[in-house]
């Protein structure tokens, strides 16, 4: 991925959201990075996505766009009347988007499914889920995890975003995961972490090979690059055109890492 | 019933499009469906969240899954998964409840399914509640979509012919109105009538399915005019009787009579048997009996 494509698309994704003056932009830069690496240098043809998060639908829509998979026409109606692109993904519409994902802890067991599938049908087909750091305080993704790990799943690959800030206080303020990444390893799955924006560190997460479930928890800042870089005011509110201007200019100063 | 079920599935093992999935239930009852699924064949230990995406995963790549548990851990418990996961993107999952209305009986209420349908109907899901063994073999055959397949407990006296199945069928003759029976209930209105008089009982219709699509001409021409009497295993919120009410409204149909018996819950705040609930809330042998015999 070029230099231009990722910051053009970012922009594009910051302008999106502010013309629709959409909230959770927060978690959708802090996991940009990890979905433009994925689409543009990881993912096979066949291989399968599932949004987790499904509130950081934009980073989903526009890493789409910027391989052309959705059209300039069709990002203008986001959050808009008469849609394909709600706020959440209806898992309609568009083939990549496979299943309706908003409601936290459906994506893992989505995926397991996916990936148990593959493997019944003998297909090589690899199987990637993006989470929030968040939703791992729901149950339904330990019960997928220790699914995927009794089945050995090695096709499936669980990244998790982990900006550490939720809807109303830090992760560790709301109800804390602690060591996150001891919990997830003593499930069994094999536990990788990287910078979140690094996108060569990324990658080799991604490269990494196992025979074990792979999770790769990511270190992310959320609302990356904005006035409300950090802060739980990125996780509901929309971009005001200052804010917009701000986080723009951020971005075409961006060093891809 | 399950054994019936288990036996329909054997038949259909060798469809590799087939998938089975249980929560770790169907002890004495699966193990020749485990042997005929083979690799198709898993148990996703005990958790009902989990089996639902699993599912809709698998069937989103093309299987078409039978995901088995006891009703309530299926239908109540990852109702939000059912819902987001499977019937907004209509997949082809089979939810297969055993033990519909009060059929754990002693096990408590917690095993009970009482509003199964209405809660399933409000999702979209199709409803398939067999009434008689023999009916597995046809229902488990036609599943494109969301599905739910209540089992209970096949209850018609041995020998009683069953015309050939079909989600609406007359099993029984008489002249004394309509009785409508939801499911296994129809077996327990054939015991109850099977030796009364001809004119005494009413004509049983055994409802094996529920959706106003799937009802024959025949019994809409029958309804104006005739005693009807609705027997479900079931809660009367959104269940069959508050379904056909609605499809009369709207068809301008008025039955003479009304008569709706239907889950009451747990009106002494005492448990029992199947058959014990099932007098309490007027749908046993003896009480449709003497609901024809007693009050013609």
């Amino acid at each position: 991925m070029e230099k231009k494509t990722f910051i053009e698309s970012k922009i594009f994704l910051l302008k999106m959201h502010a013309n629709a003056n959409a909230g959770h932009i927060g978690g959708n830069l802090s996991c940009f990075d990890s979905i433009m690496v994925l689409f543009h240098h990881h993912l096979a043809i066949h291989d399968r996505f599932v949004l987790s998060k499904g509130h950081s639908a934009g980073a989903f829509y526009i890493a789409l766009w910027s391989l052309g998979k959705i059209s300039d026409s069709e990002i203008e109606t986001f959050c808009k009347d008469d849609t394909k692109l709600p706020g959440h993904p209806s898992g309609t519409g568009i083939p990549e988007l496979m299943f309706p994902t908003g409601s936290l802890g459906h994506g893992p067991s989505l995926s397991a499914g996916l990936a148990l599938a593959a493997k019944k049908q003998k297909n090589h087909r690899k199987v990637y889920c993006l989470c929030s750091d968040g939703e791992w305080q729901e149950g339904s993704c330990w019960e997928a995890l220790i699914f995927a790990v009794h089945q050995k799943l090695d096709n499936l690959t669980i990244l998790i975003d982990q900006n550490k800030l939720q809807g109303f206080g830090t992760t560790d303020e709301v109800i804390s995961c602690c060591d996150l990444q001891t919990r997830l390893s003593s499930f069994g799955a094999k536990v990788l972490t990287c910078d979140g924006h690094d996108h060569a560190a990324i990658l080799r997460a991604l490269e990494c090979k196992t025979d074990l479930p792979k999770i790769i928890l990511l270190n992310t800042v959320k609302g990356k690059g904005t006035l409300f870089e950090n802060k739980l005011e990125s996780h509901y509110l929309p971009l005001t055109p200052k804010n917009l201007e701000f986080s723009m200019a951020q971005t075409m100063r961006t060093q891809v890492p | 019933m399950r054994k019936a079920f288990a036996e329909a599935m054997v038949e259909a093992a060798s469809d590799p499009s087939l998938f089975f999935f249980t929560v770790d239930v169907g002890f004495m009852a699966l193990e020749e469906v485990r042997d005929a699924f083979g690799d198709r064949f898993v148990n996703a230990g005990i958790a009902e969240q989990n089996l639902i995406g699993v599912s809709a995963g698998m069937a989103k790549e093309g299987y078409k899954v039978f995901s088995y548990s006891i009703a309530p851990f299926l239908y109540a418990r990852p109702f939000e998964q059912i819902r987001n996961d499977i019937c907004f993107s209509k997949l082809p999952v089979c939810l297969v409840g055993n033990g519909g209305g009060y059929a754990y009986g002693h096990m408590g209420p917690t095993h009970h399914a009482l509003e199964d349908c209405a809660a399933m109907s409000a999702l979209g899901v199709r409803i398939l509640v067999p009434a008689f063994d023999e009916d597995l073999g046809e229902v488990i055959k036609g599943i494109f979509g969301p599905t739910y397949l209540r089992l209970g407990y096949d209850a018609r006296p041995a020998g009683s012919f069953i015309p050939a199945y079909a989600p609406w069928r007359q099993v029984l003759d008489g002249q004394n109105g309509l009785l409508v029976a939801l499911g296994p209930l129809a077996g327990v209105a054939i015991a109850a009538l099977a030796d009364c008089e001809f004119q005494k009982r009413p004509a049983v219709w055994a409802v094996c399915e529920l959706g106003e699509g799937v009802v024959p001409h025949e019994f809409w021409e029958r309804v104006p005019s005739a005693n009807l009497h609705i027997f479900e295993e079931h809660i009367a919120e959104g269940g069959l009787g508050m379904q056909l009410s609605y499809s009369f409204l709207k068809k301008g149909i008025q039955p003479a009579r009304f008569l709706h018996r239907h889950a009451l819950g747990y009106p002494s705040g005492t448990y029992g048997s199947q058959e014990f609930h099932r007098k309490q809330c007027g749908l046993d042998h003896e009480s449709i009996r003497n609901l024809f015999l007693k009050n013609p």
